[in-house]
């Protein structure tokens, strides 16, 4: 069954000194619901990983048992299903699983969502377009910016306009630092889930000095509404280079500490390698993207394979793990911080003088001040708020890469001023789907660390 | 904005599944119309020509929808299914549509294909109401299960609650 | 709870001080984060904000511990049924922070999917308006709840299923028991 390899094969084979695995029997055996094979990793064709046999519990959702049904006397190979969450403190949100558990180990489950549905897609197509992106930035709260960019710029493409280039390297400096602080706070939660507290705290403290930062720029520390289309709502208020540069000083030698707390640590070493392997052919085949992917091997990453704004003309490297476990998946996130500081010092340095936002009457009011002085710059300001401005007709599909993959707009505009179908593709809602596949044959225990490898955002699953 | 790659028309147009289907270049893109009969068969040649991973699946209802861009050939029905496939290998997007009528709002489903898109199809039958022919789990996944009617239909209200704001309170 | 079964008199008095005192000073809230709010809320219990200084650091996981459920996010219908539940769970005394528009009011989402206030559900304390509030906002709103505590509703107990209820309007009766005058609970905003 399993090979006698030093090193762990991408396809998921969880012996890495040639000894046989405790789990293996058990995932062997049928289940007592029928007649669903539970092979090993190693011996799933790519065929069958398409087909990903058996780490999918399919069973109805809305189960409701009365507790005068249960029989408490359980066989010795009768399985349990057990739901963990939608209220829980470890989920990261409102996420319910159901669990097959054979003693302590998951063989099936099944992630069961919607419990944060907000009609946002509905929502959307009855506000305006410049009122879009208050409604956006709500999806993925915590990386807000990276909702209001991609919506922005579905809206800029179909109606032809092109953002000034102080704009888009504001932009640029708002979404790198908004990466920071999302893994920062993944990295804070993750911590915790793992049992660290300390890391809960300092990530958090991190995390405060961006939020000011952005407090200062955008008005508010979460949700800011700053990314318009057209371009962003305000300029950069005097005084913002230094706090780049005390963010870019203090940033370094804290991550080295935090690197230092968990990577050298052997209890979280030993709880995270070698937990929720994923392989590469498996991550492509459910869609997954973001730090998944490339932890599993494949260095794709949208601003460097398919750029957008200015990302072509900075210099950063992508984040590639080996084999796609939850170890790896971290490392792959605290070096994509580390990434995103040094992208942060670059646009710090080549952010041009200019228009914040493009000069095309019909999209951009004008500034406040005029309001006072002009007629027309008054009958425009209040043209533009209660009436919106309209788009031609068209459908466009964007994507930019957030700290959870690729996060997509599918915009179809029908020629009014609100769009006709505003889609937003969030990753974390496909990349939830890898799942059942992370959990099978591992433990309960290990299903926490898993569920907080794969970062999902509720806002965004369920939009 | 597709990033570099091999050139969109000639290899794919080469492959004998897709040689008829009618295609349209939006922006850059190609965007491929299959009729619901084709439209597994051209998942699977664009599969088959390395789009290996389905990026997004979603329904869009174009009720009340002043006229649309179709190419020739293709019948504009009420729903449409808006598939986006991306090539790691060619760096290059795709996209297909595929329209589906009111009264019989079924297509096959892609998931032996591309097992992520199952989440996708439950979210559009959720949605709209499009069923997905040969899918392993068709329920619903936002709503919860015995919601009746399906949200972002266009003949859905929204359901706003009239709100009465009362009168403020005055200067303190 | 026998505390209303005594007689009032200052050493029953001084009783209900100490019981309120130890109440206010250890509110235990039960983890019930929903969307961006409870981000704020665990800044709010994290380094700058820090929740600890109230005794309320600890986020007990299990509703039977909890004292105080912070409805922090939008409460959809799906949810809704789960809140419920939790809220139920919890033993008496417990209160209840709606913190942010959506929990208070439904907030921008006025549609089918988003259950307008969560006051429709669970009689709600406070509320702390805010999208989200920022983490001083919250410990307004914990300074608030802390204030009811101390001015007294201490024997008082709530019924009714939600919708709207009020705690200055008197809310239920206990048989026998004389409600004390109502006092507007005030803390100040600072000028």
């Amino acid at each position: 069954m399993s090979d006698e390899t030093t090193t762990r094969d991408a396809g998921g084979g969880l012996a890495a000194d040639g000894d046989r695995s405790p789990f293996d029997e058990i995932l062997e055996r049928e289940t007592a619901e029928g007649t669903q094979e539970l092979r090993s990793r190693a011996e799933t064709t790519p065929d069958e990983l398409a087909r990903e046999e058996g780490a999918i519990l399919r069973l109805p959702e809305g189960l409701v048992l009365d507790p005068g049904d249960v029989d408490v006397e359980f066989g010795e190979d009768e399985t349990m299903i057990i739901n963990m969450g939608p209220q829980h403190p470890s989920t990261h949100g409102v996420l319910r699983i159901m669990m097959e558990l054979e003693g302590e180990t998951v063989l099936r489950s099944k992630p069961v969502i919607g419990y944060l549905h907000t009609g946002m897609e509905k929502t959307g197509e009855e506000l305006f377009y410049i009122q879009g992106s208050t409604n956006v930035t709500r999806m993925d709260y915590l990386s807000p910016l990276h909702n209001e960019l991609v919506y922005s710029l579905a809206v800029e493409e179909l109606l032809g306009v092109e953002v000034p280039p102080r704009a888009t390297w504001i932009r640029m400096l708002m979404c790198e630092l908004n990466r920071i602080s999302s893994h920062t706070m993944w990295m804070a939660t993750n911590g915790m889930d793992l049992a660290s507290t300390s890391m809960m705290i300092y990530g958090f403290r991190e995390r405060e000095m961006i939020l000011a930062l952005f407090e200062k720029v955008t008005g508010l520390r979460m949700n800011h509404n700053y990314i318009r289309p057209g371009g962003v709502a305000a300029d950069l208020p005097d005084g913002w280079e230094d706090d780049v540069q005390a963010i870019l000083d203090t940033f370094p030698g804290r991550l080295d500490e935090y690197d230092e707390l968990l990577t050298g640590q052997p209890i979280f070493r030993q709880r995270t390698e070698g937990v929720g392997v994923i392989g590469p052919e498996l991550a492509l085949a459910m869609s997954a993207t973001g730090p998944i992917l490339r932890a599993s091997g494949i260095p794709w990453d949208l601003r460097r394979s398919m750029p957008y704004m200015y990302y072509d003309e900075l210099d950063f490297d992508v984040i590639v793990g080996t084999v796609g476990d939850t170890f790896d998946r971290y490392a792959v996130r605290l070096n994509e911080i580390r990434e995103s500081l040094r992208l942060v010092a670059q646009i710090a340095e080549r952010i041009p003088p200019g228009d914040y936002r493009v000069q095309d009457k019909k999209v951009t009011p004008p500034p406040r001040a005029r309001i006072d002085e002009s007629m027309e710059a008054l009958i425009h300001h209040f043209k533009i708020f209660t009436r919106g401005f309209e788009v031609p007709p068209g459908e466009v599909y964007t994507a930019v890469e957030s700290p959870r993959g690729e996060l997509g707009c599918y915009l179809v505009s029908n020629g009014t001023n609100k769009p006709h179908r505003m889609h937003i593709r969030g990753p974390s809602f496909v990349n939830l789907q890898s799942l059942p596949a992370m959990l099978h044959g591992g433990l309960v225990a290990d299903a926490i660390a898993i569920i907080s490898s794969v970062d999902p955002v509720m806002g965004e699953v369920d939009r | 904005m597709t990033g570099a790659g091999a050139p969109l028309a000639a290899p794919l147009e080469a492959h004998p599944a897709l040689a008829d289907v009618p295609r349209a270049v939006v922006r850059g893109r190609v965007v491929w119309h299959p009729g619901r009969d084709r439209y597994l068969e051209t998942v699977v040649a664009l599969r088959d020509l390395s789009f290996v991973t389905c990026s997004d699946l979603c329904g869009v209802d174009y009720l009340h929808h002043p006229g649309r861009d179709l190419p020739r050939g293709v019948s504009p029905e009420r729903f449409e299914v808006a598939v986006h496939l991306l090539s790691i290998e060619r760096v290059e997007r795709v996209g297909i549509r595929v329209q589906v009528p009111e009264s019989d709002p079924v297509l096959p489903t892609i998931v032996p294909v591309f097992p992520g898109a199952e989440a996708m199809e439950r979210e559009a039958f959720d949605m709209f109401g499009l069923r997905f022919e040969g899918h392993p789990d068709m329920t619903r996944i936002l709503m919860p299960e015995d919601w009746e009617g399906h949200p972002l239909r266009k003949d859905y209200s929204p359901g706003r609650v009239p709100v009465q704001f009362k009168e403020a309170p005055g200067p303190r | 709870m026998g505390l209303e079964d005594l007689s009032h008199n200052f050493l029953t008095g001084q009783l209900e001080e100490l019981v309120k005192w130890a109440r206010r000073s250890s509110v235990w809230p039960a983890t019930f984060g929903l969307a961006c709010c409870a981000i704020e809320m665990m800044a709010a219990g994290a380094a700058d904000f820090d929740l600890a200084r109230f005794g309320m650091e600890v986020f007990r996981a299990s509703p039977r511990q909890a004292d105080l459920m912070v409805v922090a996010g939008r409460v959809s219908q799906k949810m809704a049924p789960v809140l419920r539940q939790v809220y139920d769970q919890m033993m008496e005394p417990k209160w209840v922070i709606s913190m942010g528009v959506c929990a208070s009011t439904g907030g921008m989402f006025n549609n089918y999917a988003i259950v307008q206030g969560v006051d429709q559900i669970v009689p709600v304390d406070v509320y702390a308006p805010g999208c989200p509030p920022s983490p001083q906002t919250l410990m307004h709103a914990i300074l608030t709840l802390h204030e009811k505590i101390r001015t007294g509703e201490l024997t008082r107990r709530r019924e009714g299923e939600g919708a709207g209820i009020h705690l200055d309007e008197g809310g239920a009766t206990v048989p026998g028991w004389v409600q004390p005058p109502a006092r507007p609970v005030h803390v100040g905003t600072p000028r």
